[in-house]
């Protein structure tokens, strides 16, 4: 019972970080109807970021962070003007296939200047963690969630209850109406995609000090991420949400119980289960192309 | 057979034999010539690869599907021949066949789960799929050797000598290259091209669009299968890291590079990215460097150079190439009135469509009779379009049935209603954009169950024959995209009455249309209906509605709210409010 109980802690934990970036996942896929493959490149790279400025520059860890975020930023909104706006007018198949041009372009373009050595990026605090009766809550797992939860919040207040947040929502639903209505339609876009690659940096760091930081860690996320959101219920934020820490759990009680080398299988399954059994996911509608 | 066809025809002969000799050459050359063997080791490779990427010409270049996992259906091939003829002791062929088989079996499963959702589904399952077998090929040691990989692979009797195998793999090469070649003009390489073009048009004029897809899926993985066993063959060594997602995007970027539409591409493509990266060694010696190369050229071909090589190039020349315009006159266009003993071409019985709970179309019935022109009219959002897809199969409804000639086709699917006699073209044209007028139509004409006779001249003569129905035979020729918008709107019409359509669904054929074009609509709507087939018409133009319907249904808020004679429909006080507004408020000057 313990172990279960510990286990379930440790898929959590897990859990939001795919939660979170699937999170980007889904606000750039509602904001531009594209999925964007780089997404995962992103926590990689936001993660390196923090290598550089934590460890190799020696900075203060909060310094360091609000940097690699900068960093982030920087990087969510060039990638929007080189990749995604150019292409805004072509069908999708162009804009995905450009945009797993940019997961590779990032994530070799971090493997030729920093070497396939995985680094080493400790954690926020200096306590590995508190015993709460049997469980045993690491700290930084700890830290993953209580920062998901807040971004979670953050996510809905400033969808639900900020002027910009119903601005980035109408572009979202319908981008001719938007710009009808004097909404900067280009501006928010650009908004989603430093949001979004905020988040998947802000994921990124976190995982950081429980994975190793290395080239693959952004496609394992992005897998995992992605398999939520078909999970969740594809474009659904809830169910990005939901379905990202149910993996996480299923994931860490799969590599427990049945096998540790096939783990990163486990996602795939439950993937290919829903996409045969429920392709709406948890809470997703079915959608139609209007005729 | 008139002259024209037999000039063509004997052109296509001399091209196929002109083709065949350059092969056989080529093949001989590579097998007698003496080569180094360096580059006996870079052709072989070109070879196999390139059998690879030409499967991605056929699922992403010809049907519009992305493959990320075509490295796997590669690596099924090649572990295939590489346990086959170690381990298992077969034959080299038996293992290869088993490689190709197993690709099929995993691409066509594959695709049937996730081919039914749109394209990111696919792209993320693909990867997924491709992430899966890498860990199985790492990690099922006993089976797969693990990461140390399979050596001593054996070749077939009579090309053990690496050059012997090479003229084998070259041979592969040019046969499978000129089946995909020749694919886009077959019926199946046709409906590859309609689904890519546009989808939910594809599935309207008779096209199975997801047995396509999965036809598409299965065969991409196949030539995977193939090129793999043959690469091992050449290699005699095989390790995971050869099949990985790397590998996979290395074979997309050959596509894109070379033009995803035609193998010719498929061949530039694979040829510069091995010998470049061959002649660039220095790429090599920092991890990363090449692959963040590729990575980058993708966008940049994807931005700048969206047909790639061969596209860039064929663009110049096609108007060398173009097919001449048809000399002789088109056959005249028969159409079908259908059974006729039924009196009712359509019946719709209480149905309904929501979407969450909005009732779009709210328990609706009204029949069609047989050789009428019957209008579907109402204010906008009154539930005409939805009505019209609910009734062609595009939705699928919350309720009530669909008679079609007293058939139910309530729960088919589009592609089955279309093969039951009914068509229909789209308020917002939609064409199959790099067909060509006659390609376009020849698609509506090849819809299953269409009794236009058998073979390519057929289809030819009836798509011709619908074309000059509409008065663009002259044009047949030229890409429809060089078309007007009311020339569209025709092309449209004739795509969906070469299919032989006993009953026509039109949704608001005029809008769009100028004075002029809306008389020749008339003229033409006319001039269908006294050939036989019923017509169901929605339109906003009241006068054209009023000229050719006999009968008219009136939708508001999703409910029926008059359906009789015309003449008597349109003097009913509750339709003339709906949809023109209150009566106007004019002083009665009786």
């Amino acid at each position: 019972m313990d172990l279960v109980l510990q286990l379930f802690f440790t898929g959590l934990g897990i859990g939001s970080v795919y939660a979170l970036v699937a999170l980007g996942f889904v606000l750039i896929f509602r904001a531009t109807n594209v999925v964007n493959f780089a997404q995962g490149e992103f926590s990689m790279v936001a993660a390196y970021l923090m290598v550089v400025f934590a460890v190799d520059l020696q900075w203060p860890y909060g310094w360091a962070f609000l940097a690699a975020l900068a960093g982030m930023a920087l990087l969510g909104a060039v990638f929007n003007l080189a990749v995604y706006y150019p292409l805004r007018h072509r069908t999708f198949l162009p804009v995905i296939i450009a945009t797993i041009g940019t997961s590779i372009f990032l994530s070799n373009s971090v493997l030729a200047l920093y070497g396939p050595q995985p680094q080493v990026l400790s954690g926020w605090f200096e306590t590995p963690g508190i015993q709460l009766g049997p469980v045993y809550l690491d700290s930084q797992y700890l830290l993953i969630m209580v920062v998901t939860l807040i971004l979670i919040g953050f996510n809905f207040w400033f969808f639900e209850h900020t002027l910009l947040g119903k601005k980035l929502q109408a572009t979202s639903q319908d981008k001719e109406m938007a710009s009808l209505l004097g909404i900067p339609v280009a501006t928010m876009i650009m908004m989603t995609f430093v949001y979004s690659a905020l988040l998947g940096g802000v994921a990124g760091i976190l995982v950081a000090p429980i994975l190793f930081v290395s080239i693959q860690m952004g496609t394992g996320i992005a897998l995992k991420a992605f398999a939520a959101t078909i999970i969740g219920g594809f474009g659904d934020v809830k169910g990005a949400i939901v379905g990202g820490l149910a993996l996480g759990v299923i994931e860490t009680f799969g590599a427990a119980y049945v096998s540790v080398p096939y783990k990163d299988g486990f996602a795939f399954l439950m993937l290919v289960a829903f996409l045969i059994f429920r392709p709406q996911g948890m809470f997703g509608e079915r959608v139609a192309e209007k005729a | 057979m008139s002259a024209e066809k037999a000039a063509t025809s004997a052109r296509r002969i001399i091209g196929t034999l002109a083709y065949a000799a350059l092969s056989a050459l080529t093949v001989a050359a590579v097998g007698l010539v003496p080569l180094d063997a360096y580059t006996v080791h870079i052709l072989v490779q070109t070879a196999s690869y390139s059998i690879a990427v030409f499967g991605l010409t056929v699922v992403l270049g010809l049907c519009g599907q992305i493959n990320l996992a075509q490295a796997a259906f590669f690596g099924f091939g090649a572990y295939a021949v590489g346990l086959g003829t170690t381990d298992l002791h077969l034959s080299f062929w038996v293992a290869l066949a088993l490689g190709a088989g197993l690709a099929l079996v995993m691409g066509a499963l594959l695709g049937m789960t996730t081919l039914r959702l749109g394209g990111h589904y696919l792209a993320m399952v693909t990867i997924s799929f491709q992430q899966i077998v890498t860990l199985i090929m790492v990690n099922w040691i006993p089976v797969t050797h693990g990461p140390d990989g399979v050596g001593h692979i054996r070749r077939p009797p009579m090309f053990e000598s690496a050059q012997a195998f090479l003229s084998l793999c070259v041979l592969a090469t040019v046969v499978i290259g000129y089946a995909v070649w020749q694919l886009p003009q077959t019926p199946l390489g046709r409906s590859m091209r309609s689904v890519r073009d546009n989808e939910l048009a594809a599935g309207v004029a008779g096209i199975n669009v997801y047995r396509v897809k999965v036809a598409a899926f299965a065969l991409s993985a196949v030539l995977g299968g193939i090129g793999g066993g043959l690469f091992a063959g050449g290699f005699a060594y095989v390790s995971p890291d050869q099949f990985s997602f790397a590998e996979s995007i290395v074979f997309i970027t050959m596509t894109l590079l070379g033009g995803a539409a035609s193998p010719v591409g498929a061949l530039i493509g694979t040829g510069l990215l091995i010998v470049l990266p061959e002649s660039l060694r220095f790429l090599k010696s920092v991890p990363g460097l090449y692959l963040a190369l590729y990575g980058l050229s993708i966008i940049l071909i994807i931005r700048f150079m969206p047909d790639g090589i061969w596209g860039y190039l064929q663009h110049h020349v096609r108007r060398w190439f173009a097919p001449q315009p048809f000399s002789g006159p088109a056959t005249a266009l028969t159409l079908d009135a259908g059974n006729t003993e039924v009196p009712m071409a359509l019946e719709v019985l209480t149905l309904s469509k929501h979407f969450g709970g909005l009732k779009a179309v709210d328990n609706v019935s009204f029949s069609v009779r047989r050789g009428d022109v019957h209008a579907l009219i109402g204010p906008n959002g009154s539930g005409k379009t939805t009505t019209l897809n609910v009734l062609s199969g595009i939705y699928t409804g919350s309720g009530g049935r669909i008679l079609l000639a007293g058939r139910d086709v309530t729960l088919l699917p589009p592609h089955a209603r279309t093969g039951a006699g009914m068509g229909r073209t789209f308020q917002n044209i939609r064409l199959f954009r790099s067909m060509t007028a006659l390609e376009n139509v020849i698609v509506g004409a090849e819809r299953p169950g269409n009794n236009v006779g058998s073979g390519h001249a057929a289809l030819v003569e009836r798509a011709r024959a619908a074309l000059a129905f509409v008065g663009l035979d002259g044009r047949a020729q030229e890409l429809v995209t060089g078309f007007s918008y009311g020339h569209q709107r025709l092309i449209e019409i004739a795509r969906a009455l070469a299919g032989n359509p006993s009953l026509l669904l039109l949704d608001e054929p005029a809008a769009g249309l100028n004075s002029t074009e809306k008389r020749g609509l008339q003229d033409l709507l006319r001039r269908i209906a006294s050939k036989g087939p019923t017509i169901l018409i929605i339109d906003h133009d009241m006068t054209l509605v009023t000229e050719v319907a006999d009968r008219i249904t009136v939708l508001n808020f999703g409910r029926c709210i008059a359906d009789g004679l015309a003449a008597d429909v349109l003097r009913q006080p509750d339709v003339i409010a709906a949809y023109l507004g209150s009566e106007p408020d004019v002083p009665d000057r009786a």
